[in-house]
């Protein structure tokens, strides 16, 4: 043992040179960590500068997307951002909020529950570009078929409008929701599972069924959690690219149709950053800086409800 | 299958409402049996998605499975025959290049926030950061690389793609690492102090030995994520259809080449990328499974 402290004085000064040193190095990385945040958004502030001062805060209105003539506007692709995620939503917290009951309770034996839990977290494994393949393969057949049923009968709904494309936004939410359903049954479930369980005996012992108490006692009392899987899905939904890129159709133009292409900040910066030059470039920086803002905007309230929930179910125990 | 509790009737019930209590009661079961099976039903449907996802890419993957395929070049478009070997060394590359950025970034920045100064501003802002960067979209990892990479060295390259993979990976890493050492129980540093070691021979031979298996499974978790992700290396490292020579050209990746392959109209390459997503997810599986192992070690 060469680094013993107490042998000699010498030792002891040497060992407590490279313990500071360590210190010094451990403070410089966490430093380095900090930092790369903000490099992140200044990396893309910088080049985005051109395009900022061009077109201003109109870039969030304009619905021309030309890079031929240099007019960018962002507004379809905030629309079809927006369009996904929350139609997404819609599919995935009913059938998310559902399993994580089924998680959560004992309908079925604990080896069945822990093999849905595990296929759903496999669900979370799989690459998204393999998502969008398979959306290709299957969702795409399916919309086209079914979508002419959904346009004859609500098409005097605008959201359902005709004529209908495989390629649509409703193909990529059906694919987003899909990969939400994870996260919000993972948050769901672990928010339902603290509820205390001397609730639901309390629920029981006036005479409520399960469903009753399900109803009215667990679920209002995990709703905090609930919500706060809900905005960090939504989130996920809205960053998400290649399974989107792949089956929206990414069309430019503005459509508030979901059977007809669209496209999201997202998938816009996949299918464009490849080729652009000039100002193009900057434009994609600027929508990049939108995308960033609204995802951070976005997980920083989800992670605040989390910990406000945390908090409530603490205190209900 | 159906467990549903029966209600009590109420105390003090006449003989003449019992009827309508009857019914009641029976209508409030009925109800429950529906949520039941509603709620059944609904979580066996997610199975079919992902039942349908693994049949797809083994049906379509195995056809073209072959040990050329590891080993040779991707043919041009329309044309067949051929691999995608340089695809798999340009997505193990990039993840090594990642890995060599974020491991050392990650672990030592959690030794600091856990060992050094646990309440300290920088350690909250670390810890509010590594929260944050795992909630960016993964194709900002990619306009961060291009900004940074890609525009300063004029080419698409793997070293721009592995750092757009190493921001990608620096929030797992980070906290599964603060995790680990978290884990570590207080006694052991305090036997270590005890006996009169210093706090760096603490964490290095105490501390660190007993977090590695936690640290390890964190580091596999981040590689499959990596290896995984098309959108940061989709025009940070673009794709080549030769192999890499150099880490300031162009490389192919798997999940680019599943992404490229898919939208041409040729049967043969979107058969390829069939078989190249099922590479990626044997990878992807395979590592996810060995961090479990390798946790699980830890625990027993």
């Amino acid at each position: 043992m060469p680094e013993q402290p107490d042998s000699t004085g010498r030792t002891m000064g040497k060992v407590r040179r490279r313990l500071d040193l360590f210190l010094v190095i451990t403070w410089l990385m966490s430093v380095a960590a900090v930092v790369t945040l903000l490099w992140i958004v200044v990396s893309i502030v910088l080049p985005a500068w051109p395009a900022i001062q061009k077109t201003g805060l109109g870039f969030f209105t304009n619905t021309a997307w030309d890079a031929n003539r240099d007019r960018y506007g962002a507004f379809p692709f905030l629309v079809g951002t927006a369009l996904t995620s929350l139609i997404a939503l819609c599919i995935a917290l009913p059938l998310g909020v559902f399993i994580a009951l089924f998680l959560s309770e004992n309908f079925l034996p604990l080896g069945v529950r822990q093999t849905i839990r595990f296929v759903v977290e496999l669900l979370a494994a799989i690459p998204s570009v393999v998502y969008g393949l398979w959306g290709i393969a299957v969702l795409i057949p399916i919309v086209q078929k079914f979508g002419g049923l959904l346009s004859d009968r609500l098409g005097f709904i605008p959201l359902f409008k005709g004529p209908v494309f495989g390629n649509s936004t409703l193909t990529a939410s059906l694919v987003l929701a899909l990969m939400v359903l994870p996260t919000i049954t993972a948050i769901s479930r672990s928010a339902l599972v603290a509820v205390p369980k001397t609730l639901r005996e309390g629920s029981y012992a006036v005479g409520a069924t399960r469903w009753e108490t399900i109803f009215r006692v667990l679920l209002p009392t995990a709703a905090p959690g609930i919500v706060a899987a809900t905005i960090l899905a939504f989130g996920r939904a809205m960053g998400e690219t290649m399974a989107v890129a792949m089956l929206i159709g990414n069309s430019p133009r503005l459509s508030w149709s979901l059977l007809s292409p669209g496209g999201t900040l997202a998938g816009l910066l996949a299918n464009q950053f490849g080729e652009a030059k000039g100002l193009q470039i900057s434009a994609l920086m600027y929508a990049a800086l939108a995308l960033v803002l609204l995802t951070l905007v976005v997980n920083m309230i989800g992670e605040a409800v989390l910990r406000h929930a945390q908090k409530v179910t603490a205190g209900v125990r | 299958m159906s467990t549903a509790i029966s209600p009590i009737a109420p105390v003090g019930v006449g003989a003449g409402t019992l009827k309508a209590q009857d019914a009641r009661s029976r209508r409030r079961i009925l109800r429950d049996n529906f949520w039941t099976s509603l709620c059944v039903g609904l979580s066996f449907l997610t199975l079919i998605p992902l039942f349908s996802i693994v049949w797809l890419v083994l049906q379509n993957g195995l056809r073209l499975l072959s040990p050329a395929i590891f080993t040779q070049l991707p043919p041009a478009p329309g044309l067949t025959g051929g691999g995608f070997g340089n695809a798999i060394q340009g997505t193990l590359i990039m993840v090594a290049i990642a890995l060599a950025l974020s491991t050392p970034l990650g672990i030592l920045s959690a030794i600091y926030i856990c060992e050094y100064e646990p309440a300290s501003r920088l350690a909250n802002s670390v810890r509010f950061v590594a929260k944050l960067l795992t909630g960016i979209p993964s194709i900002i990892c990619g306009v961060f690389a291009f900004s940074v990479v890609v525009l300063t060295t004029g080419t698409a390259s793997a070293l721009a793609g592995g750092v757009a993979l190493a921001v990608l990976t620096l929030p797992t890493i980070l906290l599964t690492t603060e995790q680990a050492l978290l884990g570590v129980p207080k006694a052991l540093r305090e036997a270590s102090y005890g006996l009169g070691a210093t706090r760096f021979q603490t964490i290095f031979r105490i501390v660190l030995p007993e977090a590695l298996p936690a640290i390890m499974t964190g580091i596999m978790l981040a590689v499959a994520r990596a290896a995984g992700e098309t959108a940061p290396v989709l025009f940070t490292a673009a794709f080549s259809q030769y192999w890499m020579r150099n880490l300031m050209e162009p490389t192919a990746s798997l999940s680019v080449l599943i992404f490229n392959f898919s939208t041409l109209p040729y049967d043969y390459q979107i058969q390829m990328a069939w078989t190249a997503s099922l590479v990626l997810m044997v990878l992807v599986t395979a590592t996810n499974v060995a961090s479990q192992i390798v946790f699980s070690k830890r625990k027993r």
